[in-house]
């Protein structure tokens, strides 16, 4: 018999993983609203991006080549063709299969270099030139190149989700009902989504305290809050604000590369992710870190709260809109958002 | 007559006091000029009587009527036009459409839904709004987009813009506020003209040279409070108005 | 003419020619010519331009007029589809209860989902409008099943009601018709090479899309359209200059919706069904690169655009390598292969990223769209044409911009 309060508390852990993805993906999205003044709806295909990286780097370290073993046969009574990827040739073979099975950790690795490319490319080349554009205009402009960047990821990789595992040691579930005192296997949750928690915690804790304590970060607020003045201070805000683009695009990135197990990566996974994060966005006030942070947390567990089969049958439907419900509740009752600032966006 | 009455307006934003028991009467078809130094209140004074601000005590009444949590739309409708003091015109539109929304909007109202016949079918509207596009000096570029026009120019179709709606009193702020001299004097030459409309008008002003050439009645506002009233010559010799202003300096 | 001027009269003039005679416009190369696959005059295409035309004639209202930024516009069209496909079941195989019908509870929907979302302007109007179109797809899939038979679509029956028609003939269910005319029906015609065919539903949905053009010119003409000019430009300036701003966007709101409607109407008088996938936020994605592919704010962009996306995903879409080769037979086989490795991402299933390049593009270089372009282009021909430079380009005209 499941109670209520395990109840609650598995459907706070579900909401835990998603939760993290919206408010990566929401933070990123308000660090680059927040600098650039610009609405990046390609903000999703960057998280895409990501977890394609892992998927790239998976599929390298899987390399193989073929060499034939005349010890064994196959099915037909031929020589066994055994596939050896290079890893295990070079590193030998339990060391190889360990870097292959580690291959989404080492993504990371992997994918900071090209998200922080991907960034500056993005920036310099093409958001720059929108500063001054109406929103709409960067708003359609951000769209096509998110259209774009999916459509080339669709091009190599197939329009199919292609599964990337989490290394073994994660494999397992993590049993919170043995732990918390309620029956064993009440509450059971993945490991690698405890992992994906604790990561998405530490990548929010480390880009707050970079703005906090880095003075570095100090112009960067300094800037958001007052474009002109800190300008007026002979510091070149604009090239600081490129950088933070570049750092809000890994941080999209790496949200992807970890979600990579939780979800299979496919090309649409960023636009999904969008249209929620923008919601999240919103509701969380516009330009408001902390806000978008808190708003992704809460919607993620809201969202699954409102997945509850008790909740369902009282409110049938309620798990697919509750989000948007939400966010038009909160819009209209609290036009800034739960944190937002005066004037932002408010033409 | 009295065409606008202000008493006891007092506005605060968090803790600063930007209006004190503000009271002021406007006569009609006077031009009557509020002039105080920065930060005097001037503007915020403005916004409550048009509804862009609405002050925590006190009334505004025009004509009768209270303007007090009105709509900005409907206290144009009562006869209130505004000049502001960077010029919001619609500037994607031509000159004509500029002027013709505003003859529209003292005509049809302030909603009507005209989707059918072409504006080119109104003749009283289209001559109304040429003719005074005529009196301001910009027919010939009548079909130009506005947002090419000069800063004079924008300011003086702006004005237009009020003008053409034939209201009862027009409230301008700093209307010469950037200009050089010679435009300075041809904006004063605008609004005499204006003037033997018969028009009441509220001024705020920096400038002196324009206060004495166009007003018959000068407001000091200073601190949020009016500390002198009367007519300009008065109002330049008074000692506290120099003391506010100048620091005692002449003006 | 028909209280139009000049211009416009002329310009109505070529939309009504263009859609009259799309049958012939559309199939300009010969049955048996290689180029015969860029034909796109045939029915299911061309109902499919000019429903896409109306969508987008609607779109521009709002969004090319106002400003405003609707990211739910697909909503309505899908809520007029299953409001068809029920006057089908319902009522008759006739299709004008179920195109007026759309219509109808498009413009219920729209003035319930304006009334909230115009209550903000700028992005958060944008998210609103995306938040409720996504709902109602949920919704769709989910809840409203018994009204939008969930992810199977909403489709007729032999045994549905239709108690103004008939439940079924000989077994099959009726077509869907106008005062008996059946909308499958066509006429084909047979010029030496040429084939044409000419289809009743086509023309119902050209004469539709024309009635619906005329409409849109006349607001942009009147007053009210002026005034959704000035929302556009100015909103501070309008209020103050003694107009109420909201029930204009709110009108312009409805009015588009019910454009919307009116293509989901249509959409079910051609091929009666309904699916949840029409009120996709991609599905309102699409009609929003039409407007701007083809140019917002212009009378004629959104049908354009409409028609250039459509012609797209059917036509380009059909390219794959071995039609590349066929092109490039006369080149050395090097040659050919470098071009067709080139070129192969782009084509077929590559069309998506072609179209999203040349919206980047459009975005970047031409906001006007590809009215924008035709204006450049005429006016640089004029300039490099007319013996007297005149001084008429360096003032920047308002006239020009439509």
């Amino acid at each position: 018999m499941v109670g209520l309060m395990d109840a609650i508390f598995l459907q706070i852990l579900n909401g835990l993983d998603k939760g993290s993805a919206y408010a990566l993906i929401a933070l990123g999205l308000t660090l680059i609203f927040g600098t650039l003044g610009v609405v990046n709806f390609a903000h999703g295909a960057l998280f895409m991006l990501g977890a394609f990286c892992a998927v790239t780097l998976n599929g390298i370290l899987s390399l193989s080549y073929t060499t034939i073993d005349p010890s064994r046969t196959d099915f037909l009574g031929k020589p066994l063709k055994v596939q050896t990827p290079y890893v295990e040739a070079w590193f030998g073979p339990e060391i190889g299969a360990t870097i292959i099975q580690w291959s989404v950790p080492l993504s990371i690795l992997f994918a900071i270099p090209i998200m922080v490319a991907v960034g500056l490319i993005m920036e310099r080349g093409l958001i720059k030139h929108f500063y001054k554009r109406p929103h709409a205009d960067q708003i359609l402009v951000t769209f096509g190149l998110a259209i774009v960047l999916q459509e080339i990821i669709k091009y190599f990789f197939g329009a199919n989700p292609i599964p990337t595992p989490a290394p073994p040691a994660f494999a397992g579930s993590f049993d919170f009902g043995a732990w918390l005192g309620f029956a064993p296997g009440s509450i059971i949750y993945p490991y690698w989504r405890l992992v994906y928690f604790a990561f998405a915690i530490g990548i929010i804790g480390v880009v707050f305290a970079f703005l906090r304590y880095t003075t570095f970060g100090m112009v960067v607020r300094a800037g958001m809050a007052d474009r002109e003045t800190v300008g007026f201070l002979g510091i070149n805000i604009d090239r600081r604000f490129t950088i933070m683009f570049a750092i809000a695009a890994v941080v999209a990135g790496l949200a992807g590369v970890m979600y990579a197990p939780i979800n299979s990566p496919n090309y649409h996974m960023g636009m999904d992710f969008l249209v929620l994060s923008f919601v999240v966005v919103v509701v969380g006030g516009m330009g408001s870190l902390a806000g978008a942070v808190l708003a992704g947390f809460l919607l993620g567990i809201l969202e699954s709260f409102a997945s509850m089969a008790q909740v369902v049958a009282l409110l049938p439907g309620i798990n697919q809109i509750i989000i948007y419900l939400v966010a038009i509740i909160v819009l209209l009752t609290r036009p800034r958002g739960l944190m937002g600032r005066k004037g932002v966006m408010e033409d | 007559m009295e065409i606008l009455k202000v008493e006891g307006v007092n506005k605060s934003f968090g803790g600063l006091k930007a209006l004190n028991e503000v009271n002021l009467s406007i006569e009609e078809g006077n031009v009557h000029a509020i002039i105080g130094p920065n930060g005097a209140g001037k503007s915020t004074l403005l916004n409550c009587f048009v509804g862009k601000l609405t002050p925590d005590t006190g009334s505004v009444t025009f004509m009768g009527k209270n303007l007090i949590g009105i709509k900005p739309h409907e206290i144009n409708q009562a006869g209130v036009s505004r000049v502001f003091q960077t010029p919001e015109i619609f500037s994607d539109l031509s000159i004509l459409d500029n002027v013709i929304i505003p003859t529209l909007a003292s005509n049809d109202g302030s909603f009507s839904f005209n989707a059918w016949n072409g504006v080119q079918k109104r003749g009283e509207i289209l001559d109304k709004a040429e003719s005074i596009l005529e009196d301001i000096g910009l027919a010939e570029k009548k079909d130009v987009l506005a947002a090419s026009l000069s800063r004079g120019d924008k300011r003086r179709l702006e004005l237009a813009m009020c003008l053409v709606q034939d209201p009862k009193l027009v409230l301008l702020d700093e209307p010469t506020a950037g200009m050089s001299r010679a435009d300075t004097n041809n904006t004063i030459d605008l609004l005499k003209r204006i003037g033997e409309r018969g028009i009441t008008k509220i001024v705020i002003e920096h400038d002196m040279h324009v206060v004495f050439s166009l007003a018959n009645k000068v407001s000091v506002l200073a601190q949020g409070t009016v500390i002198a009233e009367g007519k300009p010559e008065d109002i330049k010799g008074d000692p506290r108005v120099q003391e506010a202003y100048l620091g005692g300096a002449h003006i | 003419m028909l209280g139009l001027n000049k211009k416009d009269t002329s310009l109505f003039l070529i939309v009504v020619g263009m859609t009259m005679f799309a049958p012939f416009i559309l199939n300009p190369f010969p049955e048996t010519s290689q180029l015969a696959q860029f034909n796109a005059g045939y029915p299911d295409l061309m109902q499919r331009f000019v429903i896409f035309g109306i969508f987008a004639i609607g779109f521009n209202l709002l969004f090319g007029l106002t400003g405003y930024l609707s990211f739910g516009h697909a909503a309505f069209l899908g809520v007029g589809s299953y409001a068809g496909v029920w006057m089908m079941k319902l009522l008759t195989m006739d299709v004008i209860p179920a195109i007026f019908m759309s219509m109808v509870v498009a413009g219920l929907f729209s003035i319930l989902v304006g009334y909230v979302s115009l209550r903000r302007s700028g992005i958060y109007f944008s998210i609103l409008t995306l938040a409720f179109a996504q709902m109602s797809f949920s919704l769709a899939y989910s809840v409203l099943t018994p009204i939008t038979n969930g992810e199977t679509g909403l489709q007729l029956a032999l045994d549905d009601p239709r108690i103004l028609g008939v439940s079924q003939v000989d077994g099959s269910i009726p077509p869907a018709s106008i005062f008996g005319i059946a909308m499958r029906d066509s006429w084909d015609l047979t010029l030496g090479g040429w084939s044409f065919t000419f289809n009743a539903g086509y023309y119902l949905c050209a004469v539709i899309m024309i009635l619906a053009f005329y409409v849109s010119v006349r607001i942009f003409r009147s007053p009210f359209g002026l005034m959704l000019k000035a929302v556009k430009s100015n909103q501070q300036r309008m209020n103050y200059t003694g107009l109420n701003s909201k029930p204009y966007t709110f009108a312009a709101f409805v009015i588009s919706g019910m454009y919307a409607g009116l293509a989901g109407g249509l959409m079910v008088a051609m091929d009666p069904l309904a699916g949840a996938e029409r009120m996709q936020w991609t599905a309102s994605g699409e009609v929003v690169l039409m407007t701007i592919l083809g140019g917002a704010g212009t009378l004629f962009g959104p049908v354009l655009g409409a028609g250039f996306i459509k012609y797209f995903e059917n036509i380009f879409s059909k390219i794959n390598d071995n039609i590349l080769y066929q092109w490039f037979s006369g080149l050395p086989e090097s040659v050919a292969d470098a071009l067709v490795f080139v070129i192969h991402p782009f084509i077929g299933k590559g069309w998506h990223l072609t179209l999203g390049i040349v919206f980047m593009l459009v975005v970047i270089f031409l906001p006007g769209g590809i009215m924008e372009g035709l204006r450049r282009i005429s006016a640089f021909v004029k300039k490099r044409f007319s013996s007297s430079p005149s001084s008429n380009g360096a003032v920047p005209s308002a006239k020009a911009a439509e």
